[in-house]
């Protein structure tokens, strides 16, 4: 080598390329927790404006003791169950025929662009006289809300499924049916999966929506009675349940994601 | 079984994109399509395999398809078109499963395509883990798979590198040599076309018109990288082609 002055080549192709980090997520958690304990018990944090988290979670034990975080949480977890099932399985199936016919394309897409922005709230008076003021007004009110999202996610996972695909179906003389279940249901699996990520997060906003209306039971009807009687505790009680809840569907759909989705690169 | 084109026409909107084509394709026969890009290659294939309708003129296939072909007329995809959520063995039993062919028949068929196109070890791997070559044989197999009388080829090794494409030419030749079968092969190659073809069909800039048709006679397996005879044969061609490859080029630029 000469002594012409040499310098490292600068690395400039760092970043873009977020992973996950375990255990950050619960760090964020785990250090709001401890900042509002610190606020509420310091003082800074006046007690009529937060709860203070083991107040909660002492009130959380009573739920569990009394045995009355069952009796909430059995029909609120079968009121989510059958009513977004209901309106998933509806919609996918919708999904895809809009995806695959242009009769029922047209005339279904405007259709669904004219419902998915109402809030289904809105219409929650409705059902119950449709339905009645039982269980099938809360199972139409979530079935209705998660069918909507899950319809768009369905098409447009459908519209993205590689036409070579299905072209080189046809060409193996494979029939229709064969194409939709074997080529365009497992192409059009990514998008419907993160369709249900949002439609099961909807699910559960309108599960409470639909309990504060008439329940006697239910996650929404106790955050209701807390919340009137301005009863923080048991209010954040009820509202960690719901938030372990969306935690813990988003958890079982990335399993679901990562067993069936292992194929993508 | 033989396929005769007879007068194919074809526009696409305004678009004319083939005049008036008429080929034979004769059992056991490789025929190689070469033209400038855009001259309707793939379009012809499409009308070959039947996925398209020519506007005028009609696709004939001449005496029935031989004894125990599930699908006389198949394809052989530029992108491979493999199912990523299949293995290897589940690509291959896909086009076999409408045909009513599953367990142990179906296992002998793909364990006997497989052995052809040597992936027997890959069986269980996904598309994802395979190299472009592999992923190719795999696509390869999968058409032997079905027995066809007819391989509808379009630019199949287009999307590998030299190295790859000179060795499956090589597998494609032995296969061809085991068991003679029927092909239309598109190509931009024009090394690939004299490698392979029996028949070499050039086509026109657009629209696309039969200019001419060169045999060779000599037989596939004697043919080697770099033949005198070849050589020559593959400058004829693109003397050929030259002109109307630029002229092809200069209109894309205009359109
Ligand atoms: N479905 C279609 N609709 C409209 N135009 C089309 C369609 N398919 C092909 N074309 C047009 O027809 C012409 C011929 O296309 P084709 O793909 O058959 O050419 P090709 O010879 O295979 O070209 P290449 O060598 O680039 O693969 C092109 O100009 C293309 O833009
Ligand atoms: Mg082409």
């Amino acid at each position: 080598m000469s002594d012409t002055p040499a310098s490292e080549v600068r690395f400039r192709g760092g970043g873009f390329a977020p992973a996950s980090r375990r255990w950050v997520g619960a760090g964020v958690f785990v250090v709001l927790i401890l900042v509002m304990e610190w606020g509420t018990r310091a003082g800074w944090i006046s007690a009529l404006s937060l709860p203070r988290p083991s107040d909660v979670l002492v009130t959380f034990g009573e739920l569990w003791q009394s045995g009355l975080l069952f009796k909430h949480l059995g029909p609120s977890l079968s009121r989510l169950f059958f009513g977004a099932l209901i309106g998933v399985s509806v919609g996918i199936s919708v999904g895809i025929l809009i995806g695959l016919f242009s009769y029922i394309r047209s005339g279904m897409v405007p259709l669904v662009a004219a419902i998915f922005p109402i809030p289904k709230i809105a219409l929650l008076p409705l059902f119950v006289i449709w339905f009645g003021i039982g269980e099938g007004s809360k199972y139409a009110l979530i079935a209705f809300g998660t069918f909507t999202p899950t319809v768009v996610a369905t098409y447009g996972a459908v519209d993205n499924v590689d036409r070579s695909l299905i072209r080189m179906g046809q060409s193996f003389g494979l029939s229709w049916f064969s194409i939709v279940r074997k080529i365009v249901l497992p192409g059009a699996m990514p998008g419907i999966l993160s369709g249900l990520r949002i439609s099961l997060a909807i699910a559960i906003i309108l599960l409470v929506a639909a309990e504060m209306l008439g329940a006697q039971y239910g996650i929404g009807a106790y955050i209701l009675e807390a919340g009137s009687l301005y009863d923080l505790e048991r209010l954040f009680a009820g509202v960690v349940i719901l938030s372990l809840l969306g935690v813990l569907m988003s958890a079982v759909i990335g399993m679901v994601e990562r067993r069936l989705l292992s194929w993508r690169s | 079984m033989d396929i005769h084109l007879d007068g194919i026409s074809h526009s696409y909107g305004t678009t004319e994109v083939l005049r008036d084509i008429s080929l034979e394709v004769q059992s056991g026969q490789i025929v190689c399509l070469v033209g400038p890009s855009g001259c309707g290659k793939s379009t012809l294939l499409r009308f070959l395999g039947g996925l398209e309708r020519p506007d005028r003129g009609r696709v004939l296939q001449v005496g029935a398809p031989p004894e125990g072909c599930l699908n006389p007329l198949t394809y052989i995809f530029q992108d491979f078109a493999l199912l990523p959520w299949r293995s290897v063995r589940g690509n291959i039993s896909l086009v076999l499963e409408d045909h009513g062919i599953r367990g142990a028949e179906a296992e002998e068929i793909i364990a006997d395509v497989l052995a052809r196109t040597r992936l027997t070890d890959f069986a269980d791997a996904l598309p994802k883990q395979l190299s472009g070559g592999m992923k190719q044989r795999v696509a390869i197999a999968r058409a032997l798979a079905v027995r066809p009388a007819v391989m509808l080829m379009d630019e199949p090794l287009s999307s590998l590198d030299s190295q790859t494409r000179e060795l499956l030419m090589d597998d494609l030749i032995a296969l061809w040599s085991r068991q003679p079968f029927t092909a239309v092969y598109v190509t931009h190659n024009l090394a690939e076309a004299v490698r392979l073809g029996h028949k070499i069909v050039v086509l026109s800039r657009r629209p696309g018109q039969v200019r001419d048709v060169v045999s060779i006679a000599k037989p596939l397996a004697e043919r080697g990288y770099g033949d005198a005879d070849l050589e020559a044969t593959q400058k004829h061609l693109w003397s050929m082609m030259r002109d109307e490859a630029r002229a092809a080029d200069q209109e894309l630029i205009n359109v």
